[in-house]
């Protein structure tokens, strides 16, 4: 009981002398605002961060987060430097800025912002080190909180093209009117498959189409649950009137399909390619005639 | 609640079945307010569906709770099915995949599984029962 | 919410234009079925383009339609379902087995036109 009460009496005039420090040492930032500025602009240059930019860009930005970063710690609030953060990561991940330079000119700001305070007040040591006790901790979060904004949003990026990579690997062909190929290739993972669901629905909508040859014979394995969702996606085919013939199932495939207990009659399945092709056509109605020429070749 | 709100939750009694297309045209109003892809907007609505014609079939009255959740800044849809009527005897044999398969009526509580990304069920038997279920954006 | 249900040659067509409750649907059924045999039709779409959600009373009165209209002698064919309805449909494990689907109103009156090429009154499930 006594030990609380004496910490209690010895941290509060401590908490309430960190907001006066505090004060005092953003009215000193902003008094060599020009100064420090131009000081860590060039230092930045000298460590060779942030290459990507112009000398203008790089002041221009240098301005922003130092402004940024007194307000934080004149408020204590970190919201605004935040979506600053963010933002500024937005428009400077496109042109390759690594996260090391974030980081990098982070710290550069920190040392350059510590080294006027050595400098103001390298005369009073006891002051100097209630200062920087003051100082350091909001600092280390200023930090932190740039680091993982831009970290973030590098991630987010990240997800953004990984999404847009797998649309790219499962093209929608049509090949004739009302017939259109899936050739898949490579490891189908439930977030692929779920995409490629989309992409056969949404094209058999916008291509008309009535029949889709959905070939498989790039796919190495598929687990369950990828197997039962693709038996789902030649079902919700079916409801939007197409049918869907899949082709090139490897005999593990063929396997997990029977272990799953899939229903036969509802998987229209044909060797390879090229016989699915003439299935399709052959369900379309087309009939496929060797002309005069073409068959002159062979022989 | 394990999740912070992002808006006010909305409330639907159930006790009719024109409640059930208020309940699911609300839910997916939520849902596209939380930018949920289109796919995703006839899954919930789905969804709620099903959950609030179980309620006026077996329950006769209920309460369909849609909330827009937040999970350290993930985003998702919360959809609670609640009500006091007899109860569910057997959860684990109601949550098996019995006569949906073949498109007639079971409770479609496993199609609403397979639907959402959570679920959860509690029910006392006598006293009424509690669906939670929950899809994130993506 | 009637549906309304339009008389084109020999086949009937409903076209649903907004959400119905299990009431209307009920009703759409009982109207088809009886309809079907007053006006001779040999076949019957239902255009289910604007439903946002088919789940599984819907289906099932569906499917009943379908089955009920072939016990009268005439063929149904289901058209419009959106490809984000079919997902969440085959996900509640709701697959509209043994009716006939088509992708739009032209499609569908295509396919009943081909029905009624073949021999006779066959009767076949769209497979």
């Amino acid at each position: 009981m006594n030990d609380s009460r004496k910490l209690a009496t010895a941290t509060e005039p401590r908490l309430e002398s960190t907001a006066s420090l505090l004060r005092e040492l953003v009215a000193h930032l902003r008094q060599q605002r020009a100064q420090l500025r131009e000081e860590w602009a060039r230092l930045i240059t000298e460590a060779k961060l942030l290459t990507a930019m112009t000398k203008e860009e790089i002041f221009a930005e240098a301005t922003s987060v130092y402004d940024n970063y007194v307000e934080a710690l004149e408020t204590g609030t970190y919201e605004a430097l935040q979506a600053y953060a963010r933002n500024l990561s937005e428009r400077i991940i496109p042109r390759g800025v690594e996260t090391h330079e974030v980081v990098g000119i982070v710290l550069l700001l920190r040392d350059v912002l510590a080294r006027s305070l050595f400098a103001k007040y390298h005369e009073d040591f006891t002051k100097l080190n209630r200062i920087l006790d003051a100082y350091e901790p909001a600092a280390n979060r200023i930090a932190i909180t740039v680091a993982v904004g831009f970290v973030q949003e590098r991630e987010r990026i990240i997800r953004e093209q990984q999404e847009a990579i797998r649309e790219l690997s499962t093209p929608v062909l049509q090949v004739r009117e009302r017939l259109l190929i899936l050739p898949i290739i490579g490891v189908i993972d439930p977030q692929r498959a779920r995409q490629l669901t989309e992409q056969l629905l949404r094209g058999i909508r916008t291509n008309r189409a009535k029949v889709v040859v959905l070939d498989i014979t790039g796919v190495p394995y598929i687990d369950s649950p990828v197997a039962n969702h693709l038996v789902q996606t030649v079902e919700a085919a079916r409801l939007l009137g197409a049918t869907v013939i899949v082709t090139g199932l490897s005999p593990e495939i063929a396997q997990t399909l029977v272990n799953i207990g899939v229903d036969l009659g509802k998987m229209n399945t044909v060797g390879d390619l090229q016989g699915g092709i003439e299935e399709a056509e052959r369900l379309l109605g087309y009939k496929v005639v060797l002309t005069r020429e073409s068959a002159a070749e062979p022989a | 609640m394990k999740f912070a709100l992002i808006a006010d939750e909305v409330r639907v009694s159930i006790d009719s079945d024109s409640d059930i297309v208020a309940a699911r045209q609300k839910g997916r109003e939520l849902a596209a307010q939380c930018g949920f892809p289109s796919t995703d907007l006839a899954v919930v609505a789905t969804a709620i569906s099903e959950l609030a014609r179980n309620i006026v079939r077996y329950a006769v009255r209920g309460e369909i709770i849609l909330r827009l959740i937040d999970d350290n800044g993930r985003r998702g849809v919360e959809v609670v099915a609640t009500d006091d009527g007899p109860g569910i005897p057997d959860v684990t044999l109601a949550m098996q995949d019995g006569y949906s398969t073949s498109g007639s009526l079971g409770l479609g509580l496993p199609g609403v599984r397979r639907l959402m990304d959570e679920f959860e069920i509690s029910s006392d038997f006598g006293k009424g029962t509690t669906v939670t279920a929950r899809k994130w954006k993506r | 919410m009637q549906v309304p249900i339009l008389k084109q040659g020999a086949y009937l067509i409903a076209t649903v234009q907004s959400a119905l409750t299990d009431e209307d649907l009920k009703q759409l059924r009982d109207t088809l079925v009886e309809r079907v045999s007053v006006v001779r039709a040999r076949g019957v779409i239902v255009d289910v383009t604007a439903l946002d959600v088919i789940d599984s009373f819907a289906t099932r009165t569906l499917r009943d339609v379908a089955h009920m209209i072939r016990l009268r002698g005439a063929e149904t064919v289901i058209v419009g379902i959106q490809p984000e309805v079919a997902f969440s449909m085959v996900k509640l494990g709701l697959t509209l087995e043994g009716v006939a689907t088509s992708l739009d109103l032209e499609e569908g009156l295509a396919y009943l036109d081909r029905k009624g090429k073949g021999p006779g009154h066959e009767v076949r499930t769209h497979r």
